[in-house]
């Protein structure tokens, strides 16, 4: 099993950290993870994207030109990365923001509405988690479990007592991703 | 197994110092390579094992550090990317004439000049060639990985005091912004004074009772004794070219076709040698892990078996490339793709690349 992933939005919308905790996922489950960002100065209040491998074999190129699975959050990353999925590839997107949809018919597409539903749950700052949760749904590459142990292992000591929380808006995804 | 962290390129390098048992780490912060510096600053390594960090003034200030910590036999580390480490320079050129061990570590970005700060490897020819002036060589290593950063950093201090020389890590700013499953070795406690002594008696800490004056320097006013520390200096490259090579192979048992590429280069090759196997053609990877000593039997002994020609992958305008022509000479068909400033190659591309330079060229 290989995954390759692209996670693109604006800086600020947790783009990074979930891919973060999507690579420690996997090592949670002894796979082998690659997180590669943008890296610039047009980071900052611009665009943040990264590429996320999960694979059972070694890991070849950290960068790719084209990926099972698009997670766009986002007007500008659905204009640059809607047509990098490949044929038979997932692309998941919350349509919160997005003025032009997606149009390929060649791929499977699914809506989130990440934004509105982390605000519902009183947190904006859960959005990631709930988008995490809706692709988790779609691809359970990664077992819930060991997303939680990923949580542990990447956030601080002091931040533990926000992972039921975190859960929670990952189950929420989990609920409420539609195809498109 | 030693324990599984995610970390930034950066980080496991940073990490790798304190455990190697690092005694100082001068540095001066860059892009893409600061998190070296932040990493270290945030460990409170003083804490850990009493190693010594310091923000120096400038990258030429801790070059010359490293020239005084790697004098009396301690581990002495920097790290910088290209205009810093062009800074650094004079003072390795020194280091290499006065025969010190140190670790410098090159997080490459686009060049020349101030360039950018996106991934590059067009420092090659600095690193292999002696970017400083004077007869001299410098052990490069080229880690591909996170899991190399780390590594690395042991592997780099053994041949800098088995040969007392500095070592350089020549790595770019992808492998070091990215992040990867990396499992960190346990803790190598730093030497003892008493230990520093025992084992390098030529390190200047102090002089004996009776003993003699010990002299770091790379001056000699006496031309024929310059010429004789010279020929000591070609005999340690010559010893360093015949054992310490390291390279990798990947996919050439059957290949017709040999992709030459080093770091990230070589990730994004492996990738393109999939997708060129996944069309029938037999193509395998070379990749030099040290830079200098180049893997010059390896590409002979590539030859002999059959290959019919040689892509130098690289993110410059052909660098490495030279070397690869000088050791094949006219032998077979040896070409270059590279992308730069910045700029990283598709997998895509590289396997276009080969089927235009190559296969059909």
């Amino acid at each position: 099993m290989t995954e390759e992933i692209i996670i693109a939005g604006f800086g600020g919308q947790g783009v990074l950290s979930m891919g973060k905790i999507l690579a420690y996922s996997g090592i949670m489950q002894d796979q082998e993870v690659s997180w590669m960002p943008s890296y610039g100065p047009e980071m900052r209040g611009g665009t943040a994207n990264v590429t996320v491998i999960v694979s059972d074999e070694r890991i070849s190129s950290p960068t790719l030109t084209c990926y099972d699975t698009a997670i766009i959050l986002n007007q500008q990353s659905m204009d640059k990365f809607e047509s990098t999925v490949k044929p038979g590839g997932v692309l998941i997107y919350d349509p919160n923001g997005i003025t032009h949809f997606p149009t390929r018919t060649d791929i499977t597409i699914y809506t989130i509405e990440g934004a509105k539903l982390a605000a519902d749950m009183g947190n904006t700052k859960i959005f990631n988690m709930v988008v995490l949760g809706a692709y988790l749904k779609v691809k359970p590459i990664v077992q819930l479990e060991n997303v939680i142990k990923g949580l542990k292992k990447s956030l601080p000591e002091r931040y533990h007592k926000l992972i039921p929380l975190n859960e929670d808006a990952i189950t929420m995804g989990m609920k409420n991703v539609v195809t498109s | 197994m030693g324990e599984l962290k995610l970390m930034k390129g950066n980080e496991a390098l940073a990490e790798a110092a304190i455990r190697a048992g690092v005694d100082g780490y001068f540095g001066y912060p860059i892009t893409p390579q600061s998190e070296v510096i932040e990493y270290l600053m945030a460990e409170k390594p003083h804490d850990r094992t009493g190693m010594v960090v310091l923000q120096a003034e400038s990258e030429v200030a801790a070059i010359n550090m490293l020239y005084g910590a790697g004098a009396t036999g301690k581990k002495a580390m920097t790290s910088s990317s290209s205009p810093g480490i062009s800074l650094m320079q004079e003072g390795l050129s020194y280091l290499a004439g006065a025969e010190i061990p140190c670790v410098v570590a090159n997080i490459v970005r686009g060049g020349p000049g101030l360039g950018d700060i996106q991934p590059a490897q067009s420092d090659y020819f600095q690193s292999v060639k002696g970017g400083g002036h004077g007869d001299y060589r410098l052990p490069v290593l080229a880690p591909a990985s996170v899991q190399e950063m780390s590594d690395f950093v042991p592997l780099s201090f053994d041949l800098a005091f088995k040969y007392r020389t500095p070592v350089l890590i020549v790595s770019d700013g992808l492998i070091g912004q990215m992040m990867e499953k990396v499992e960190l070795f346990d803790t190598m406690p730093r030497l003892t004074d008493e230990e520093v002594t025992a084992r390098y008696p030529w390190g200047t800490n102090g002089k004996p009772k009776g003993g003699e004056r010990r002299i770091m320097t790379s001056l000699d006013l006496d031309p024929h004794k310059l010429e004789k520390h010279n020929f000591h200096l070609q005999d340690k490259y010559r010893t360093l070219e015949e054992d310490e090579v390291k390279y990798e192979l990947i996919d050439c048992d059957d290949a017709d076709y040999v992709i030459v590429a080093y770091g990230s280069s070589s990730r994004i090759a492996q990738k393109s040698i999939q997708l060129a196997r996944k069309e029938g053609i037999k193509v395998g990877l070379l990749r030099p892990i040290t830079l200098w000593p180049f893997p010059k039997k390896q590409i002979n002994a590539l030859i002999k078996q059959g290959v019919k020609g040689f892509l130098s992958v690289e993110m410059s305008a052909g660098q490495m490339v030279e070397d690869i022509l000088l050791t094949v000479g006219d032998r077979t068909k040896v070409a270059h793709f590279g992308r730069y400033g910045g700029v990283i190659h598709s997998p895509e591309e590289v396997l276009e690349a080969l089927k235009q330079k190559i296969i059909g060229g």
